[in-house]
Formats: structure tokens, sequence, C-alpha cells
């Protein structure tokens, strides 16, 4: 079921129980193979649920997700959907089921059914896809929040996912630890093809990804690459979004009257069209 | 199969018996209990004595490990001492005053019954030390398995065994970082008597249950998100498997059981 390793929303809504107003309305997307999407909105804006919802653990109160060709409506189907689309959440302990780092990654597979001579190598290679090989046999309450994560990460790897979902999986995290995870997950992506989807609330992060969907009040609002959602400063401040720093910065010199290129995200994007626009004069 | 845990009373190191396999040695300590509730003799019990010493020498453990697991049942060991010497009925006495009648039945059957509690507790202790918990668990799982049929939840109780394992550390980072905390802010956890003490400990647990509810929730969470669906259907990465030394053991321990039997009988 590789060849359709999409994820699909069709006109999404849910509701939580005890709420009055849905937490999503009328969300469609499309999430093509080997993407990575970065999903961003304000606190409370509906994104943990739209991640619940492409994982099957909350099933649509309208409309309909499909992942990798499954609908996550059909109850049987539920184990085929969490097994392609793996989940990583926020608190790097609270998702460490085992007492040893390869016992964790071993959750999954001993889930799933999967022969113990079969679990050993697969493992292995997720450990080291991961670079925590060497961690095998810690336990993981010894390991740093980065480690966790990756250690988490590990865990979905062995399952042989097509999608991974992170909600802030980062947001606890401290900026080397938030590096190695981020990169681990590029990685993972470019080498391996996992479409990923990135929900966070570092614009730096977002700025990384193929595409930046904005969710705000349980909408998408906004869709595109970093560098087209990141110029619509001021939409971003309506929802109580930033942009990243150079963009913000960009913007405030385009309205002082410096013709800048739109789309820039980085310090070095934003020193070279200065440099274009007023050329150091060399010293002679 | 390093297992980083030092909780509990697990004795870390390498032996014969940590090797072996953990159903077998919890079936053995069953047996174990058995034959100290048969021995009918000091005899019998110096023969049990060698074969405990035995083997805590195999095990790497050494012997004061063992009797340190007696330091908390003291008061009820010396408690059945106590009672069965005075009020044993007995013919040969030792010693009168006021009411005391002290008699050599008497002192003899203290000495008996208190030793059967000592070596109940060495014997147990011997499994605890030289098994991590998680192996326990899974041989709890494993050996409890056929009790399955009458729905006995066997894999529900060793999950859970193993989760309460897994979080134990966390769980104690978070109380000492509540208690600084708290501490930061004037709590006094230290002084006081009992009433005023367990109130400081108040501002200490809710924290603590609350927090403890959130990760459980979230945990929850996590395992359904990794196809958890109870113990149906499930493979394991760790498997037990039954080695000569297995056999070896369930043979010392048959011989050791012939002869608190026959003496029994012949004594
Ligand atoms: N378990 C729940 N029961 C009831 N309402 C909930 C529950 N979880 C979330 N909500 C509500 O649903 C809405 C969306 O919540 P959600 O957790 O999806 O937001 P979020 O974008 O992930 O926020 P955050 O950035 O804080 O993680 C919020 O209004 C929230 O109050
Ligand atoms: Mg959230």
């Amino acid at each position: 079921m590789k060849s359709d390793s999409r994820v699909q929303l069709n006109d999404v809504s849910y509701s939580y129980e005890e709420q009055a107003a849905p937490a999503l309305s009328g969300v469609s997307a499309l999430i093509q193979p080997g993407e990575f999407v970065a999903v961003l909105g304000h606190n409370g804006s509906g994104k943990s649920t739209m991640a619940k919802l492409l994982n099957a653990l909350f099933v649509p109160t309208e409309g309909n997700v499909v992942v990798c060709g499954y609908n996550t409506r059909e109850e049987k189907l539920v184990w085929e959907i969490r097994q392609r689309a793996g989940m990583i959440f926020q608190n790097p302990d609270n998702q460490i089921v085992a007492t040893v780092v390869k016992e964790d990654v071993a959750f999954g597979l001993e889930n799933l059914g999967v022969p113990t001579e079969e679990m050993i190598p697969r493992i292995e290679s997720a450990l080291s896809a991961v670079r925590m090989s060497a961690y095998a046999d810690k336990a993981p309450h010894m390991l740093s929040g980065g480690q966790k994560q990756r250690v988490a990460i590990a865990g979905i790897l062995a399952m042989e996912p097509s999608v991974i979902i992170a909600d802030e999986a980062t947001a606890m995290l401290d900026p080397s630890g938030r590096k190695e995870v981020l990169e681990t997950i590029r990685t993972l992506n470019r080498q391996k093809g996992i479409t990923v989807v990135w929900i966070t609330h570092f614009m730096e992060e977002a700025a990384l990804a193929d595409r930046v969907l904005v969710v705000t009040d349980g909408q998408i609002k906004l869709s595109g690459t970093p560098a087209e959602v990141f110029d619509r400063v001021e939409e971003m401040r309506e929802m109580h979004l930033d942009v990243p720093h150079m963009t913000a910065l960009a913007g405030e010199l385009r309205e002082a009257g410096m013709p800048l290129r739109p789309g820039i995200l980085t310090v070095e994007e934003l020193a070279e069209e200065v440099e274009r626009l007023c050329p150091l004069k060399s010293a002679t | 199969m390093l297992n980083n845990i030092t909780m509990g009373q697990y004795y870390p190191v390498d032996s014969r018996v940590h090797r072996l396999d953990p159903r077998i040695k919890l079936i053995l300590t069953i047996v174990f209990i058995v034959i100290v509730f048969i021995a009918r003799t000091f005899l019998g019990y110096a023969v049990i004595l060698a074969f405990v010493y035995l083997a805590s020498r195999l095990a790497n453990v050494p012997f004061r490990m063992l009797l340190r697991g007696l330091k908390p049942l003291r008061l009820i060991i010396i408690l059945t001492f106590l009672l069965n010497l005075l009020f044993t009925t007995g013919e040969t006495l030792w010693l009168e005053f006021w009411i005391v009648r002290i008699t050599k039945e008497g002192f003899m059957q203290a000495a008996f019954y208190s030793l059967r509690l000592v070596f109940l507790v060495i014997g147990t202790s011997l499994l605890t030390l030289t098994t991590s918990p998680v192996s326990l668990a899974d041989a709890i799982e494993i050996l409890l398995t056929p009790l399955k049929k009458i729905h006995f939840p066997a894999h529900e109780l060793a999950m859970m065994m193993t989760i309460a394992l897994r979080f134990i550390p966390t769980l104690l980072e978070e109380t000492d970082k509540i208690m600084k905390a708290q501490m930061a802010r004037g709590a006094d956890f230290e002084s006081g008597n009992l009433i005023s003490r367990a109130k400081a400990m108040v501002p200490l647990l809710v924290p603590l249950f609350v927090s403890a509810f959130r990760r459980a929730g979230d945990l929850a969470m996590a395992m359904e998100s990794r196809c958890y669906h109870g113990g149906d259907g499930r493979t394991r990465l760790r498997v037990l498997k039954i080695t000569k030394n297995d056999w070896i053991a369930c043979g010392v321990m048959a011989v050791l059981l012939a002869l608190i039997i026959l003496e029994g009988i012949f004594l």
C-alpha cells in the first residue's frame, strides 16, 4: 500500500463531547507522499485534535480522514492506520513504556505480533537511523529529553510507517535537543521518503518545511510554502502568530521603502538581498 | 541483559542463579516455601540453612544481603518467638516466676516457628535479589496465562507492573522537584509533630497526583497510537528459554525436598 501514502482530510469536523464549539470545522487538506508539512496555530487552535484524527485516535464527527488509502472510520483498519501513521507526542517521558530502550522500541512490534527473530534486526536498524544504537540497553530515565524523543521516533520507525506525525515533539526540549530531533526527522523525510506532519510553534522550524498550514479556530486559514505564508505578516499577526525574525525585519524594511524580494526567511537570504540592492563599494 | 534499574532489592551481578529462567526460579521458590513448612526437626533446618548459604554463594550475593530482608520483619519474628515461648504448655519446666512459665517445649517451639519465618524471608529474598523486577513480571504473566481462561487479567497485571517500574524513577524525580519548589516557598517537611508533618505532605501529594493522572492519560494515548490492544496476538522481544542450568536447579531442589520428607518420616 506504499503506492498511496497520501493523507487526506475531506471537510473534517470534530467536536469534543463536553464542548459547544467544534475544535475543528470543515478542514480539508491533501498531504502528498514524502512531503514535510508544518502545522502552525496558536494555543487551542485545534492542532492536536487534527493530529489525533490522522492517527485514528479520534474519528471525525463529520467528514472523512483517509490515511494511505484507509478511512479512519473503519474500525477494523485502525491498527493498519496506526502502523502506517506513527505519532510522536510532546512529553518525552509520557510516551516511553518499557524500562529498557530496545524494549521500548520493540513495543509497537510486539503489539503488531511481529515474530521475535524479525524484531531484532528491525529494532537495530531503527535505533541506528536515529543514532541511538549505543543506548539500546540503557534505562530511558537516564536519557536526555532529545534522546528520549529519538527513542520514541525509533519506536515508530521500527513499525515501518509511511507517515510520521509529531505533535510539538520539540516543545519541551532545550535548543540542542530540539535541533537533534528536527534533524533526525528531516533526514528520515529526505532519505526514506517518510511523509512528515510537523506540528510546532517554532517559526524557525516551520520555515524548513515544504509547506506550512496555519490553523486558527479549527480551520486552515493559510497554506503554502513557508515563504508564501510568512510574507503575510499582517494576517499572521491577526492570528496571534509570529513570523521568523528575518521575515518580520524584511517586512519592515519593505515598508520603509526598500524593494526587497518576497519570501525571505533566514539571515543569509536577507543579507544577500540587501547586498544585491545596495552593493558595498569596495574600499579603494 | 543489563538492566539498569537499581530498584527494589535486585542485586545486579552476573551469576548462574541470576541467569536461571525467572519462571523456574519463581516455582522453585514456592517449592522452597513448602519445604520450609514441612521440615520437622532442627536437623532439617540445618540442611535448609546449608542449602540457602550455598545458593547465595553461587549467586554472588553476600549472605548479609539476605539477612537484610529480615530487618523490616524483626518485630513480627520477635513477637512470634515471645508468644510461643510464653503460651506453649509443656512438661519440662525451665523457669517460673510470677505468672510466667518457660518450658523446654515452649522454647523449642518458639525457636522453630521464628526460624521458619526467617527461612521464608531469606528464601524469597534470594528470588528478588537475583531476579530483576521486569523478569519477575514476565514470569508472573507467563505462569498465570492458563488463568486467562477464567478471565484472570494476567497480561494486564504484568503490564501494570512494568509501567509502574518504568515510572517510579520519573515520579521520584518529580517528587524531588515539587519538594524543592515547595521548600523554596517556605514549606517545611522535616520538623514538627506527626500531624503537622502529615499536613505538610498535602501540597506535595496533590500536584504529584495531578501530574501522575496526566501522565497516565498521555501514556494510554501513546500506547494506543502504537497499536497496543491488550495481550491478544502479542509477541515478545524477550523470550524465556529453559536451559540445562534450570534443570540442574530443579534437580537440586528435588533432592532437598526428598531429604526433608525422609527426615520427617524417619526422625
Ligand atoms: N479532551 C478535551 N476535551 C474537551 N475539549 C478539548 C479537549 N482537548 C482539547 N479541547 C479543546 O479543543 C480545542 C482545540 O484543542 P487542541 O488541543 O487541538 O489545540 P492545540 O492547537 O493543540 O493547542 P496547543 O497549542 O495548546 O497544544 C481547544 O479549544 C480545547 O479547549
Ligand atoms: Mg496541542
